[in-house]
C-alpha cells in the first residue's frame, strides 16, 4: 500500500486539458470495441473473460487496496454474482440484464454481511475468515438442500443473449460489448469514488485509523460499507462471467478464484484503478502463455513468470506507469 | 457559559490513577496552556477530551453539552478539531488530500452519490477544495500540495496537520506538543501562527506544552497540573509565580520554570 495513484492535483488537473482528455476517451473507446471485429471467436472469448477478471480484481482492490482489509475470499462473491444470475435466467427466464441489478445487489448485502466481523478482524484474521469463506462456498452451492436451484454438481447451462434490434452482430461479439460495457461503467464509478470524499476516507482508514476518526470517519461504518461496494462490483464481474461461459458449477469456484484475484491486484498494481485492468489480462493471459511454453508443468512457468514480474515491477504494472508519468512530468519545461 | 467545561474528570488504568480529579475551563477565543512535569496527566486529559479514552469519572461539556461519552469521530462535527503529538497524516497521500480529509466531517455525500459523481457531490467537493486552497496560503504550504506528505520535513508535517484541523472550521482546536521537535525559529513562528489562525478563524485553542516560553507567550490562561492534580490556574504571570508550580518543576528549589 505505496503511493496513491493517480491523485488530483490542488487544480484539480489530472490527465490534463479537456482536448486531450478527450482524445484520450475517443482512442479508449475505439482499443475498446475495435477486438470485437478483429478476433477469432475464442480469442474474443478469452478476452472478454479477461475484462470481467479485470473488473473482479477492481472490486477486491476497492477494499484491500484502498481500504487495507485483507480479503482472500471474493471468490465467493463472484460465485455468488454467478449463480444469482444463472438461476434468473435458468429458474425464471429472466434475461440477463434484468439479472445483472439483482446479483449487485444480492452480492452487496452479503458483502454487507461479511463486513460485519470485518470490523473486529484486523490484518491476518480478516485474511483466514474470508478464506474460510472461500473454502466454504462451493461446498455450500454442492448442498443437497440447494441442489433445486443450483443443480449441484451438475450445475446449471444458460445460453447467452442473442444481441437486440437485429444488430449484425454475432452473440460472441454482443457478449463482449455488453460485458466491456458493464465494466467500463464501474470502472468510471469506482474511478468517481476513489477521488471522492468517500475514496479519501477509505485511504485515510488504510493510513492511520486514529487520525482518521479525529477527521470524523466513523471506521465501522466506512468498512462494512466498503466492503459491501467491493463484493458488488466482483459478484457483477461474476454475473457476467456466468454467461460468458453460458455454464455455472460449483468446482469453477473454488479457492483458487479468490487468489487469482488477489495475484491479479498484486501484479496489477494495490490501490490502483487501471492496475486492475491489467491484473486481469496478466491472470487470464498469462497462464496460457505458460501452458504453450510448457505443457508439462504449466504451473512452474507460471510462478516463474510471477516472480519475475514481481522483481522486475514491485509495483506492479501501475508502479511502472507512475514511473513513466514522473519521468514525463520531469521532462516537460 | 464556557466553551469547554472540564468537570472533576478521573481516569485510572488498573489501580492507577492518571488523572484524579481535574477541572477548567476553556472561554471561546481562548488561548488556554496546559502544562506541567511529564506524567503530570495533560495528555490524558488531552485525550480525554479528543474522545480516545472515556473518564471513569466526571464530566465535559462542550458548548452546553454532555460530549463524555460521544464517539471519537462525533468530535470534529461538534466543534473539536485537533492535531497529533507525533505526527498521524496520511502517509500515502499529498499534502492536498490530507488537507481535504479534514473536511470529511463537513461532507454528506455517500457512496452511490460518490461513485455517480453526482452535481450535488461535485459542489461539494469544489467547495472544500477552495477552503483547502486558502488554508494551504495561509501556512504557506502551495509549493508542495502536491508533493507526497511524507517528504516533507517534520515542520513543514506539523503545518499540514495544522491546516487538515482547520480545514474542519473547529470552534476548540486541541494541540497536542505543537513545538515538539521544532528549532527555534520555527518556534516563534507558531507562537505567531497559533495568535493569527485564533483571530482569523475566531477559535479556541487548548495548547498541551513542554515548551514554556512558547505557553507563557501566547496563552490567555494557564492551567498546571502535577501527578493527576490541578495545581495552579491562572494568567501565565500568576501561573509562573506559583510556588506549588515552582516546586513541580523545580522541586523544592527556589527560582523559574523554564523549558523542560
Amino acid at each position: 500500500m505505496t503511493r496513491m495513484d493517480e491523485s488530483l492535483g490542488p487544480s484539480g488537473a489530472a490527465g490534463g486539458s479537456r482536448a486531450w482528455r478527450a482524445t484520450l476517451l475517443t482512442l479508449g473507446i475505439f482499443a475498446a470495441v475495435a477486438p470485437a471485429f478483429l478476433l477469432e471467436s475464442f480469442q474474443l472469448f478469452q478476452l472478454t473473460m479477461a475484462v470481467i477478471m479485470a473488473l473482479a480484481v477492481l472490486g477486491l482492490n476497492i477494499v484491500t487496496g484502498y481500504n487495507g482489509q485483507i480479503s482472500l475470499g471474493h471468490g465467493a462473491f463472484f460465485a455468488v454474482g454467478a449463480y444469482v444470475t444463472a438461476i434468473l435466467m435458468s429458474h425464471f427466464d429472466w434475461s440477463f440484464w434484468a439479472t445483472l441489478p439483482v446479483a449487485a445487489l444480492v452480492c452487496a448485502a452479503v458483502g454487507y454481511g461479511v463486513g460485519f466481523p470485518a470490523l473486529r478482524l484486523g490484518g491476518l484474521y480478516l485474511a483466514l475468515t474470508t478464506f474460510s469463506l472461500a473454502v466454504a462456498v462451493p461446498q455450500i452451492l454442492k448442498h443437497k438442500a440447494l441442489e433445486d436451484w443450483t443443480g449441484g454438481v451438475q450445475g446449471l447451462f444458460l445460453v447467452k443473449p442473442d444481441p437486440p434490434f437485429g444488430l449484425a452482430v454475432t452473440p460472441d461479439q454482443w457478449m463482449y460489448l455488453s460485458v466491456v460495457a458493464v465494466a467500463a461503467l464501474c470502472f468510471w464509478g469506482t474511478w468517481n469514488l476513489v477521488h471522492s470524499r468517500i475514496g479519501r476516507a477509505l485511504m485515510a482508514i488504510r493510513d492511520n485509523p486514529t487520525a482518521a476518526q479525529a477527521m470524523g470517519m466513523d471506521i465501522s461504518a466506512l468498512k462494512t460499507k466498503t466492503f459491501a461496494a467491493s463484493a458488488m462490483v466482483t459478484g457483477i464481474a461474476g454475473a457476467l462471467s456466468a454467461v460468458a461461459i453460458e455454464f455455472v458449477a460449483p468446482d469453477s469456484f473454488t479457492f483458487g478464484v479468490s487468489i487469482t484475484l488477489f495475484v491479479g491486484m498484486v501484479v496489477g498494481g494495490v490501490a490502483s484503478i487501471l492496475g486492475s485492468l491489467f491484473g486481469g489480462l496478466f491472470v487470464l493471459f498469462v497462464p496460457n502463455i505458460a501452458e504453450a511454453i510448457s505443457k508439462a508443468a504449466p504451473g512452474v512457468i507460471y510462478g516463474v513468470i510471477l516472480i519475475l514480474f514481481l522483481f522486475l515491477l514491485p509495483g506492479g504494472f501501475a508502479g511502472l506507469l507512475r514511473q513513466i508519468a514522473a519521468r514525463l512530468t520531469r521532462r516537460r519545461p | 457559559m464556557a466553551l469547554l467545561e472540564v468537570q472533576d474528570i478521573v481516569i485510572r488504568f488498573g489501580g492507577v490513577v492518571a488523572v484524579g480529579g481535574v477541572s477548567f475551563t476553556v472561554e471561546d477565543g481562548q488561548i488556554c496552556g496546559l502544562i506541567g512535569p511529564n506524567g503530570a496527566g495533560k495528555t490524558t486529559t488531552f485525550n480525554c477530551i479528543s474522545g480516545i479514552y472515556r473518564p471513569n469519572e466526571g464530566r465535559i461539556r462542550f458548548a452546553g453539552q454532555d460530549i463524555t461519552a460521544a464517539p471519537r469521530h462525533a468530535m470534529v462535527g461538534l466543534g473539536i478539531g485537533r492535531t497529533f503529538q507525533n505526527l498521524a497524516l496520511f502517509r500515502s497521500m499529498s499534502v492536498w488530500e490530507n488537507v481535504l480529509t479534514g473536511a470529511h466531517a463537513d461532507g454528506r455525500a455517500g457512496f452511490i452519490a460518490s461513485a455517480l459523481a453526482a452535481p450535488a457531490v461535485r459542489a461539494e467537493a469544489r467547495a472544500a477544495e477552495a477552503r483547502a486552497r486558502e488554508l494551504l496560503t495561509l501556512l504557506d504550504l502551495e509549493k508542495v500540495a502536491g508533493q507526497p506528505v511524507s517528504a516533507l520535513p517534520f515542520g513543514w508535517q506539523k503545518r499540514v496537520e495544522m491546516a487538515r484541523a482547520l480545514i474542519a472550521r473547529p470552534k476548540l482546536l486541541l494541540l497536542d506538543e505543537p513545538a515538539g521537535g521544532l528549532n527555534h525559529g520555527e518556534v516563534d513562528e507558531l507562537a505567531e501562527l497559533l495568535v493569527r489562525i485564533r483571530r482569523e478563524f475566531a477559535l479556541a485553542i487548548l495548547l498541551v506544552e513542554h515548551h514554556m516560553s512558547l505557553v507563557m507567550r501566547v496563552s490567555d490562561k494557564v492551567v498546571a497540573l502535577d501527578f493527576g492534580r490541578k495545581i495552579a490556574e491562572g494568567t501565565p504571570a500568576e501561573v509562573r509565580a506559583d510556588p506549588e508550580v515552582i516546586r513541580a518543576y523545580l522541586g523544592d528549589g527556589q527560582g523559574t520554570p523554564h523549558a523542560a
